[in-house]
């Protein structure tokens, strides 16, 4: 682990306090169906209608596991290089609410589907290994909903076992960038395996953060508080900024931090308390009786295994071995599945550098402006490798590629074909070329003169008006090189 | 000739494969019965109007291949029916129409059988005499005002009343052993798995099973070979060979051995059980079985955690019927004020000791004093069970410690009642196969039973040790139609 230089610490009087997070995610496992039943999880269809009689806990209803979902998470937990335990158990937690039809929630206590595993963190100060203390499986639940009738709360049970993948970290993160970096990175790696879409907008990731602080120094760690069901990395970081400047102030009055669970109020940006540790639920967890031990070989695992497709991490070490890209620009490529994808296409007819900064440039910039994923890029993979290709073999200048490139971004259009209509080759015929800058040289004698008198920066004049002249078509190199031997 | 109610299950069958007796007969000669039955209470849901339909649908397009052709069957009000109430005995689930039907009872139609009606049951079936049911006390056939034991207290009740040919009961702790002991009949728990749990009420999810209440071993073993059957929708369905029990039915027991466990005779049994037990050893020697002393040395913690781990499972079993959903709702100011309204209104009292037993000992602090450790004792007593079947193939012991007591008479002691369970519930922990046969009288000149336990998927051999020894004991249920 090497030092991180972009500590994070917050001053008080003459105090420095170190904050302490870990993250409990809940990713929502990418299945068709739930976790114990056959019921669809798409999102967005209407209020309860995705229910079986299992998901309502009718009478008489028994959860039968999926399958699918089980694999899922034995991938997940291959891609944080977790030790996966071929015996789990599945418990129920028992608590009443209105939109846990069963009167408990099954999900994974004492032993857990997956073990200790890590997770490889990016910053720019250099990586950082975070640990994983378990992933477990879990059932949602459905949602009330307080706000559409005055009277009563309604209750949709879409959501109602959908398949949810608990992600727990140790508490070895110390920033908000490194709450950022440790959720991106996730994300990611469960993108790779196809295993969870990670969309926080869907509610497909969300996060119960683990905040305390100590004295910089100190060895032991201090009370710590929960604050519940954060689902976005911006909201995440509110919450630990106003939470950990709170148990700093409370601990500099004078008192102590009572270990809680509280609520994070995106409006007021504020952490409040939801219930204290007096009040907390007595789960009563014990093994669901309805369900057997969940039990897999070796063979099982070394099948996952295979499935596995190239993880962040091995590909971004790819990525500089191979291509000789700086960790930095292998970061960026690889942090998404799609656009490592988007890359690799490029580069397979294309020259690796210019593809790489023109990936990294002009499309991600014509991506953000729009505001699209990359997979709705509206200048495909093969059109930009031919645009490229344009530019090395020098047929357009970078300067002509990039209005070309505008126009491809209007409907996706073979360079060559607008190169053509437009006219916009690049003139690299030295005959050309010379024609041109003797035309340049005799309509400004009064620069040359300059020019010749020792006024060296005049000669980017020079190459300026031979471009216009050309219509911005000359090949700068060239026009750079004759106009060198013209002006001796 | 006698009626119709007087045959058995095979009997019956028989005449109307050789059409000397209609559908429609049957059941319009058990719904006269049940129709002139009321005092015995046995019913929750009567479903005679369509039952005669039903009836005249298989007469006007019969199918005699069918295990149970045209057979009318009530079932236990636990097994949920697709249209037809289902309220496992509870007035919080007063109310509740299933829109699907348990894999057993779905079995049952399947093979032709009709549905005649739903049988009274303690609360979710927690109880031995019946005496827990919203839907009020059921009279034991044998005699005014007995209990007809529980928790299928209904279901032994028709059946020895003679109001269905055959009934499916379900056994959590002894809930079709002891009622059928208490009645005079024959009652199967098979063993855990072999009979689907999809769509019947939960109590202790892990000792549930669904079984045949019958007026005979033969007919015991028909309706087991009908009802069990592997299920995905379960996953503690297990996917084992079923048999053709009945065709297989043998009465030689030659060369078997039966296991007597010492600890089964326990401080202060009576005579009259002692007796029996000794009548039972000696009709297996004279039909030249071994008999061999066993030990099961574990067997006197098996009810204490039955009362530990069955409790548990239910109170979270339980935690389902919140008056969200379906079923009874009392209106409370909020949220936390309905559930209280609803559940405390909605449960009796049997219910609601076993959800404050069960959700003390699941609670954090009390969690490995109670429930782990009688998971533990379970382990020892299957453990115990697997030892014995080293030597023997089958145990044979009392099914009850008492015949059928009077209504009221355990209420208010239910510690007493708890042990009408003691000979029945080590078998639920080990998930063994146990059946219960009519064997005797006691001076009262009620029933009593003796229960064979196998070992594990063995329920043919206790078929056979059952069915060698109902011939030797030739049991005659003398049942006055007092009620009537």
């Amino acid at each position: 682990m090497t030092k991180n230089k972009s500590e994070y610490l917050i001053k008080r009087n003459e105090n420095e306090y170190e904050v302490i997070i870990g993250l409990e995610v809940h990713a929502q496992v990418l299945s068709e169906s739930k976790l114990f039943s056959d019921s669809p999880t798409k999102f967005g269809a209407d209020p309860n209608t995705q229910v079986s009689l299992v998901d309502a806990a009718f009478p008489g209803m028994l959860p039968v596991i999926n399958e699918f979902c089980i694999k899922q998470a034995v991938k997940t937990g291959i891609g944080l290089n977790a030790k996966i335990n071929k015996r789990s158990i599945f418990d129920r937690k028992n608590y009443f609410y209105a939109d846990l039809p069963q009167g408990y929630q099954i999900s994974q206590y004492k032993n857990p589907i997956v073990g200790e595993g890590s997770v490889i963190l990016d910053l720019p100060s250099g990586e950082k290994v975070v640990g994983i203390e378990r992933l477990h499986l879990e059932q949602d639940a459905g949602k009330s909903i307080h706000d559409i009738d005055p009277q009563n709360t309604l209750v949709d049970l879409n959501r109602s076992g959908v398949a949810l993948m608990e992600i727990v970290s140790k508490p070895d993160l110390r920033s908000l960038d490194e709450v950022n970096a440790y959720v991106k990175k996730l994300r990611s790696i469960m993108r790779y395996l196809g295993t969870c879409d990670g969309n926080m907008q869907e509610g497909s990731l969300r996060a119960d953060v683990n905040v305390s602080v100590r004295k910089k120094g100190d060895k032991k760690l201090g009370t710590r508080c929960e604050i519940k069901n954060v689902n976005s990395i911006k909201f995440m970081q509110m919450a630990i900024e106003y939470e950990a400047n709170r148990q700093v102030d409370l601990i500099e009055d004078g008192g102590s931090v009572d270990q809680e669970t509280r609520l994070f109020d995106t409006k007021k940006n504020q952490t409040r308390s939801m219930r204290s540790k007096e009040d907390a639920h007595d789960y009563r967890y014990f093994p669901d009786p309805d369900l057997l031990p969940l039990e897999f070989d070796d063979q099982f695992i070394s099948n996952l295994k295979k499935e596995i497709p190239e993880l962040p991490d091995v590909k971004k070490k790819r990525f500089i071995e191979k291509f000789n890209l700086s960790p930095y620009e292998a970061n960026i490529l690889v942090s998404d599945i799609e656009t490592s994808k988007y890359f690799e296409e490029v580069i397979k007819n294309s020259d690796v550098k210019i593809s790489t900064n023109w990936i990294t440039g002009e499309l991600f910039a014509l991506l953000n402006e729009k505001n699209l994923e990359i997979t709705q890029s509206p200048i495909s993979s093969k059109n930009l490798s031919k645009l490229i290709n344009l530019i090395k073999d020098g047929t357009i200048s970078g300067k002509i590629a990039k209005s070309v490139f505008e126009i491809m971004a209007e409907g996706d259009k073979d360079p060559q074909i607008i190169i053509d209509e437009k006219g916009l080759k690049q003139e690299s015929d030295p005959k050309e070329l010379e024609k041109l800058i003797d035309r340049v040289i005799k309509d400004n004698q009064d620069k040359v003169k300059e020019y010749k008198s020792g006024k060296d920066k005049l000669f980017g004049f020079f190459v300026g008006q031979a471009m216009k002249v050309s219509g911005g078509k000359a090949n700068p190199q060239l026009v750079n090189e004759i106009l060198k031997k013209k002006l001796k | 000739m006698s009626s119709i109610v007087d045959l058995t299950l095979v009997e019956l069958i028989n005449k109307i494969k050789k059409k000397e007796v209609s559908s429609k007969e049957t059941t319009n000669a058990y719904i006269e019965r049940c129709k002139k039955s009321k005092k015995l209470n046995s019913f929750i849901t009567e479903d005679f109007d369509q039952a005669l339909k039903k009836a005249d649908a298989f007469d006007n397009n019969p199918n005699f291949e069918k295990k149970l052709p045209g057979i009318p069957i009530a079932v236990k009000d636990l097994f949920c029916t697709k249209d037809l109430r289902t309220t496992a005995g509870s007035k919080i689930l007063n109310n509740f129409i299933p829109t699907y039907e348990s894999t057993v009872t779905n079995n049952l139609w399947e093979n032709g059988a009709i549905l005649l009606g739903k049988l009274n049951c303690d609360e979710f079936a927690m109880g031995s005499s019946n005496e827990t049911s919203f839907f009020g006390n059921v009279q034991n056939p044998i005699g005014e005002n007995l209990v007809p034991g529980g928790s299928s207290g209904g279901s032994a009740s028709a059946l020895a009343a003679k109001l269905t040919p055959a009934t499916i009961g379900t056994d959590t702790g002894g809930s079709i052993r002891q009622p059928a002991s208490f009645t005079g009949t024959v009652g199967l728990k098979p063993t855990y798995g072999s009979c689907s749990r999809y769509g019947i009420v939960a109590f202790a999810s892990s000792l549930d099973q669904a079984g045949p209440m019958t007026r005979d071993v033969k007919d015991c073993a028909l309706m087991f070979e009908v009802m069990s059957s592997f299920d995905k929708k379960d996953s503690t369905s297990i996917d084992f060979e079923r048999d053709n029990y009945l065709n297989k039915l043998k009465d030689t027991i030659k060369g078997k051995k039966i296991g007597i466990p010492k600890e089964y005779r326990v401080d202060g049994m009576s005579k009259e059980i002692d007796e029996l037990w000794q009548k039972g050893i000696k009709i297996i020697k004279e039909a030249g079985a071994d008999v061999v002393d066993i030990s099961l040395p574990n067997t006197m913690y098996a009810l204490p955690a039955y009362y530990i781990v069955a409790p548990a499972e239910a109170s979270s079993n339980l935690a389902r019927y919140d008056g969200v959903k379906y079923g009874f709702r009392s209106k409370g100011e909020n949220l936390i004020d309905m559930y209280e309204k609803t559940r405390s209104e909605g449960f009796g009292d049997e219910v609601k000791r076993r959800i404050l037993i069960g959700t003390y000992v699941l609670s954090s602090g009390y969690y490995d004093a109670y429930y782990l450790k009688a998971q533990k004792v379970r382990r020892l007593i299957k453990n115990d069970f697997d030892q014995a079947y080293k030597n023997v193939d089958a145990i044979l012991t009392p099914s009850t410690p008492s015949s059928a007591f009077k209504i009221g008479e355990k209420t208010n002691d239910p510690v007493s009642m708890y042990l009408n369970d003691i000979f029945t519930v080590p078998i639920n922990l080990a998930g063994l196969p146990a059946i219960s046969i009519p064997a005797g009288i006691d001076a009262k000149g009620y029933p009593l039973g003796l229960q064979i336990i196998g070992k594990a998927f063995d329920e043919q051999n206790i078929f056979n040790i059952a069915y060698t020894m109902e011939k030797h004991i030739n049991f005659k249920n003398e049942i006055k139609s007092w009620w009537m």
